[in-house]
């Protein structure tokens, strides 16, 4: 019997009951389409942080004043927790493996230029910024390498904020103020649209030393560290930990490394797929028992068809595969309508609501079809094999 | 050409034995055209499924061409009966779903033939029938005659050398049933082997060799 006879003769038996057929798939769809709408949204969401992290690189290492354990909790063991200073952040340059420091401090000011104000983030940075965020300049140049101490009064404005203040016009050299304080427009960068909800163009970037005198701040507010690519994160660590702690005395600081944070959202998105993948598999299975019993019942109804195909040369074998085909082509409907449920339910959520990022890989669908047909298959077993098994005068007599 | 030899058939219902057959040793030459009559449980059926290869013997011995049935594989069985052997039943047993054309295919489809060849052969022997324009009913599309005369086409769309009948106008009218029957003759001037299974004196006595079963045994065989 050729492939295609027997597609041909089990679609014309699931054909021959198209409601009951329909009505049998759902289960399936319904588990499918729940599987891939959610896979998808968990995907587009996994996605969307990913890029937001990753985009600067994976290679860094944040470290923030003050020792956090796990429950968010001072230890409490170091009363007097040491400020992150410019020396500090200058020692970790000449650890193994790091390419640049960046010491951060950030706040709001307001910033004046050309007769206009407007308050802006402030960030506090070093010379090494924008090689170490992969962040272009778009004219002139970025904070030179000054004295960390004693930095000269320059700034770098954002694209927004540039165009807030002189508009098409050249700000090179130009003059402003930012809060309250004279500083002179070396450079503007391009634009870095949001991240993680800030905007990082509507931004003066000024050094570390004067945002430090700026706010008031005794100590930086974070020190970025950027190691070469493929250098191992835990030697990097325990270099910071060893100046560090050589420094201040004790751990009074924290370290946190991308692959950290990574982890932690890989953890938490592993737990999520892990949930829907259950939520979707009882519902798969609900539908594969619909299978089970739609195919037992198929079998009795059609005994005396057996018998006759019996009668007519057919071997166990051949029924075994026409009954297993038809419980396999019932799942494999089912699957279509459930792709075509949760790829359309994908997209309507990405329409209706924008902002919600959504994302359906060709390997989660083709997946997601296997799956329900491994599942018919796994339903149809018994009862084909029971349709096989049959006498062939028994099955024939049977009304 | 066909031999029995000392074939029996019991049944176990409950703790009783029901001797179906009882020592039944029979030859049939080719071509030849047999009805098989007798009162009702003297085990006409249960010889006719027999000689189908639908059911085995209790014991004795089946040589089909000068082969040894009996001892053939499930699969092997199955080979014979599709080629061999061609079966037309009281109840017709067409699949309600399919066209008259598809249940005619349906052997050739089990036989895994190519779709051409198929349509091909169908197409002849619908037209040998009458039944072209018939093809694409339905069988309840169709009468009983017509229903019947599909069963005819179908069991022997794959040229068997054997075809058996099992009171094959027993649900027709006396007009249907002649058709039938001179349908089914036809075929055996053609040299297929014939054996039908009747209640009617009528049929019956047509065949040109006529044997009689009371109580599992062949008690009359006369022939001419
Ligand atoms: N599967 C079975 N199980 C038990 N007994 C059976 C079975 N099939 C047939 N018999 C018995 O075997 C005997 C012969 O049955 P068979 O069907 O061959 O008779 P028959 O001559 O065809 O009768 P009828 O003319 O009524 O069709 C009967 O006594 C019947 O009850
Ligand atoms: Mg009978």
């Amino acid at each position: 019997m050729l492939s295609r006879d027997f597609i041909g003769f089990s679609l014309s038996s699931v054909m021959a009951h198209r409601t009951r057929s329909i009505l049998t798939t759902m289960g399936i769809a319904v588990g499918i389409a729940a599987v891939v709408l959610l896979t998808s949204i968990g995907e587009g969401v996994n996605r969307f942080v990913l890029a937001e992290f990753t985009q600067f690189g994976t290679n860094i290492v944040a470290i923030n004043p003050g020792k956090v354990t796990t429950f968010g909790a001072p230890t409490g063991v170091f009363n007097t927790v040491r400020p992150l200073s410019l020396e500090d952040s200058d020692a970790l340059n000449k650890i193994p493996y790091v390419t640049s420091v960046v010491p951060v401090v950030q706040g709001n000011a307001e910033v004046e230029g050309q007769g206009r104000t407007r308050r802006t983030m402030v960030y506090g940075v070093g010379s090494q910024f924008p090689g170490a965020f992969k962040f272009g300049v778009a004219a002139g140049g970025f904070l030179p390498d000054d004295d960390p101490r004693a930095p000269r009064a320059y700034a770098v404005l954002g694209s927004k904020l540039k165009n807030e203040l002189f508009g098409e016009a050249n700000a090179l050299g130009e003059r402003i103020r930012v809060g309250g304080d004279r500083y002179r427009v070396v450079g503007y960068m391009q634009s870095k649209g949001q991240v993680l909800g800030f905007d990082l163009d509507d931004t003066v970037y000024i050094p570390a030393a004067r945002a430090l005198d700026l706010f008031g701040r005794e100590g930086l507010m974070e020190i970025d560290v950027l190691y070469a690519e493929g250098a191992p994160a835990e030697e990097v660590v325990a270099g910071v930990n060893r100046v560090l702690i050589s420094r201040h005395g004790g751990e009074d600081f924290t370290v946190t490394t991308q692959q950290q944070m990574l982890d932690v959202l890989g953890s938490v998105l592993g737990v999520l797929t892990f949930a829907v993948g259950a939520l979707g598999g009882i519902s798969l299975l609900v539908g594969g028992v619909g299978i089970l019993t739609i195919m037992i019942i198929a079998v009795r109804e059609r005994t005396s068809e057996i018998g006759l195909l019996r009668a007519l040369g057919a071997t166990r074998q051949q029924i075994l595969r026409v009954f297993l085909g038809e419980a396999v082509i019932l799942s494999a409907l089912g699957g279509l309508m459930g792709l075509a449920l949760g790829i359309g339910g994908a997209w309507l959520l990405h329409f209706l609501i924008p902002a919600m990022p959504v994302h359906t890989p060709v390997s989660y669908i083709l997946m997601a079809e296997a799956m329900a047909v491994v599942i018919g298959l796994a339903a149809g077993v018994t009862p084909a094999r029971r349709a096989a098994a049959m006498e062939p005068l028994e099955a024939l007599r049977a009304e | 050409m066909i031999t029995l030899e000392g074939i029996n058939r019991i049944f176990q219902v409950g703790d009783q034995q029901v001797h179906a057959l009882d020592d039944i040793n029979l030859t049939i030459q080719p071509g030849e055209y047999l009805s098989l009559m007798g009162p009702s449980g003297s085990g006409k059926s249960t010889l006719l499924n027999i000689l189908g290869l639908l059911d085995k013997p209790t014991s004795g011995r089946y040589l089909l061409e000068g082969r040894e049935i009996t001892s053939l594989s499930d699969d092997e069985q199955a080979t014979v009966r599709g080629e061999k052997i061609g079966f037309v039943f009281q109840f017709f047993h067409l699949v309600p779903r399919m066209s008259a054309f598809e249940n005619v295919e349906l052997p050739l489809v089990l036989a895994g033939m190519a779709p051409s060849v198929r349509r091909e052969r169908v197409n002849v022997i619908l037209e040998q029938l009458g039944l072209m324009d018939r093809a694409h009913h339905r069988p309840d599309q169709l009468s009983g005659g017509q229903r019947q005369r599909i069963a005819i086409a179908r069991a022997t769309i794959m040229k068997p050398s054997l075809l058996l009948a099992d009171e094959p106008t027993g649900n027709l009218d006396s007009r249907s049933g002649t058709d039938v029957v001179e349908v089914l003759e036809k075929l055996n001037a053609g040299g297929i082997t014939l054996v039908v299974v009747t209640h009617d004196g009528q049929v019956g006595k047509r065949a040109g060799r006529r044997l009689r079963m009371v109580d599992g045994a062949i008690v009359k065989d006369e022939r001419g």
